[in-house]
């Protein structure tokens, strides 16, 4: 535990020297208040993420990662805290300028697909650019078919997702995701429906994505086999930050010891 | 504009939902158009009937003269000696005729018939009333100072006495006495109150005056008078009432023994009515455009929870409220608009028909369909004003969602 507190302040001087945060979380606090009691969701967050990481956020259900999930994603806002994404102080924006920055910077893939109905693939995948400004039709084709290409359903462009596998259609989203170019790729369990073929397939393209590409990728899960694969661990329970190493036996060990702990 | 194809695609997904929203705006714009367009035929039917009358006719007439508060009925003032002086006399006067009644039945062979109408005419009749003949010929102004024993006769009597043999030339015999056949008017058909008009005998008025009524006195019933033009109407009646008031010795003051009137006028209430008639149609019609509206509102408020997931996922990647406010209103619009082009045409094919029907059922009548041009384009931005109105609520409540509770709805 001193150790690895120890190796992640190295690190955070090591990186600070090299590179800016992309990512700079100060004190976040999100209270949710639903009228009768207030719900304190996160306690106090800090946390740098730099270009390039591959993060895991686990922790158990109402530990608070989704909260952070959605605040890191632009979705929310904290109730307080600072948050800089690449260095622009984003935590307090409206919601115009922040549906801007997921459009521009932030590329989401959810549990359960969350593509359009009744849609194709192709069309799905240019949405993201039908609210970015200036991109014009026969663009927005073309980067869209390059995009499916790339995740390996060039011969899908027509199909809606009921005509896809889980898979296929997760692969959808990620190419949604990606097509804006953004430096940040968040992941909502993304193979939280998916059998675990499938889900290694998943996962080994934001590996290539992360590795190739420099993505910035962080990825909620409880599957500690997923989050084996990311580069740092962030633990969450109880709504603050338990756990910060790229060990996942050490994340988990620590999970669970609070458990015990608070179990008694 | 991107938006715009947005709406578009979100419409095509669900064709039959759209059908049925739309549905009460058709309804509601079909409604107004044909009400209008009916009320427009009216009027214009109320207008060519006034045309049929003649053209610029002014109408005078004998007043009852009062004396000390005592109305002295049946005093005949106007005589055609002053209809002869208005028909000369006055510059903006083109033609008049003195106008007697007569009444009886018409005999020829063995057949005998009442003619609603017989009247003792002068020579300027046809022009007044702008009746063309359609055989023969009209009297003169010497059938008229020899009081002939010539008439000229409407179609229902051609049909009624004369069947398929021709009238001119006949001799026709009223109170016993006999008339020749000079002419036959052309069909006219019923007027604005359903009277048939071709029910008439045209005599000179000097003939029904001597021979049929054994009078010695030239008064006449009424006076038909015709102005140059339009524009001249109110001259002519301005000059017709100077010079029957100084004909008539009336002072300034003293009550006219006569009464000048302008069909125009008349033309003018009847079109008011007919003006307010449609209104009112046109506004009852218009609730069911307003029921319209809110079927549209209420349709986009289920499709707003229904693709509460789908504002979520647009929301997500990069939607700007204001995005998804413009787009469930377009939609809103789109559908109206649709709405109202449908329901425009509709209107159109049920006035057209209607306007059939109602000259089928009411012979002679000839309605016009009136489709009018500024009507479309009224009801066409009414319909889309309907839209924005009553899209605007559920497309604002659509921005507001919050996009992660949109993503989690179910």
């Amino acid at each position: 535990m001193l150790l690895s507190m120890h190796r992640f302040a190295c690190d955070e001087r090591d990186e600070a020297r090299i590179s800016m945060a992309l990512i700079e979380l100060r004190d976040i606090r999100k209270i949710y208040d639903l009228g009768e009691v207030q719900v304190e969701a996160l306690r106090g967050v800090s946390l740098d993420i730099h270009q390039g990481e591959h993060l895991a956020l686990v922790g158990p259900s109402g530990s608070g990662k989704s909260t952070l999930m959605n605040m890191v994603g632009c979705l929310d806002r904290p109730t307080s805290g600072s948050y800089r994404l690449a260095d622009e102080e984003v935590g307090n924006l409206t919601a115009d300028r922040r549906a801007r920055i997921r459009n521009r910077r932030i590329g989401f893939v959810f549990q359960n697909f969350n593509l359009l109905a009744r849609t194709s693939a192709l069309e799905n995948v240019e949405l993201p650019l039908l609210y970015a400004a200036s991109v014009s039709a026969r663009e927005r084709r073309r980067r869209a078919i390059a995009m499916l290409e790339r995740v390996g359903l060039g011969d899908r462009l027509g199909h809606h997702p009921g005509q896809l596998s889980g898979g296929q259609q997760q692969r959808v989203a990620i190419a949604r995701a990606l097509i804006n170019e953004p430096s940040l790729l968040m992941g909502d369990e993304p193979t939280g429906n998916l059998d675990s073929r499938t889900s290694r397939e998943v996962i080994e393209l934001f590996q290539r994505l992360n590795e190739d590409n420099g993505i910035t990728v962080i990825l909620v899960t409880h599957d500690p086999e997923i989050a084996r694969n990311a580069k740092r661990i962030i633990a969450l329970r109880d709504g603050v930050i338990v756990q910060d190493t790229p060990d996942i036996d050490l994340a988990w060990s620590s999970l669970h010891s609070q458990e015990q702990e608070v179990e008694p | 504009m991107l938006t715009f194809r947005v709406a578009i695609r979100a419409l095509a997904k669900n064709k039959m939902r759209a059908g049925l929203t739309i549905l009460g705006v058709v309804i509601g714009i079909a409604a107004v158009t044909t009400m209008v367009s009916i009320g427009q035929s009216a009027s214009q039917m109320v207008q060519s009937q006034f045309e049929m009358l003649g053209t610029n006719v002014i109408v005078v007439r004998p007043a009852s003269r009062r004396s000390g508060g005592v109305q002295i009925a049946g005093m005949p003032s106007l005589t055609a000696r002053d209809v002869e002086a208005i028909r000369t006399e006055c510059p903006s006067v083109m033609a008049a005729t003195a106008m007697v009644r007569a009444g009886g039945q018409v005999i020829y062979g063995n057949t005998n018939w009442s003619p609603s109408e017989m009247w003792g005419v002068g020579p300027d009749y046809l022009t007044v009333r702008n009746w063309p003949l359609r055989h023969g010929g009209f009297f003169t102004e010497r059938d008229v100072s020899s009081a002939a024993k010539v008439c000229v006769i409407g179609q229902t009597l051609v049909r009624e006495l004369f069947q398929t043999s021709d009238p001119l030339g006949q001799t026709i015999r009223i109170a016993n006495i006999p008339f020749e056949v000079i002419g036959v008017l052309e069909p006219k058909g019923v007027n604005l109150f359903g009277q048939e008009q071709d029910n008439i005998v045209l005599m000179p008025y000097t003939t029904v005056r001597k021979r049929l009524q054994g009078s010695e006195f030239d008064h006449v019933h009424l006076a038909m008078v015709s102005a140059r033009s339009m524009q001249q109407m109110s001259d002519a009646q301005n000059e017709i009432t100077h010079l029957l008031l100084e004909r008539h010795r009336i002072h300034p003051g003293e009550p006219a023994d006569f009464e000048v009137q302008n069909t125009d006028e008349f033309a003018r209430v009847l079109g008011m009515i007919t003006g307010t008639m449609t209104m009112l149609l046109a506004s009852i019609a218009g609730i069911s455009l307003i029921v319209g509206g809110v079927g549209i509102m209420n349709i986009m408020l289920v499709s707003v929870t229904e693709r509460t997931r789908e504002i979520g996922i647009r929301m997500a990647v990069g939607a700007r409220p204001k995005d998804i406010l413009r787009q469930f209103l377009i939609e809103a619009v789109l559908l109206s608009c649709i709405g109202g082009l449908i329901g425009f045409a509709l209107g159109v094919a049920a006035s057209t028909g209607l306007t059939m029907l109602i000259n089928t059922l009411s012979s002679g009548s000839e309605w016009q369909v009136v489709i009018s041009v500024p009507a479309g384009i009224i009801a066409f931005l009414f319909a889309a004003a309907v839209g924005i109105f009553f899209g605007y609520y559920p497309a604002r409540r659509a921005s507001r969602l919050d996009p992660i509770e949109s993503l989690r709805y179910e």
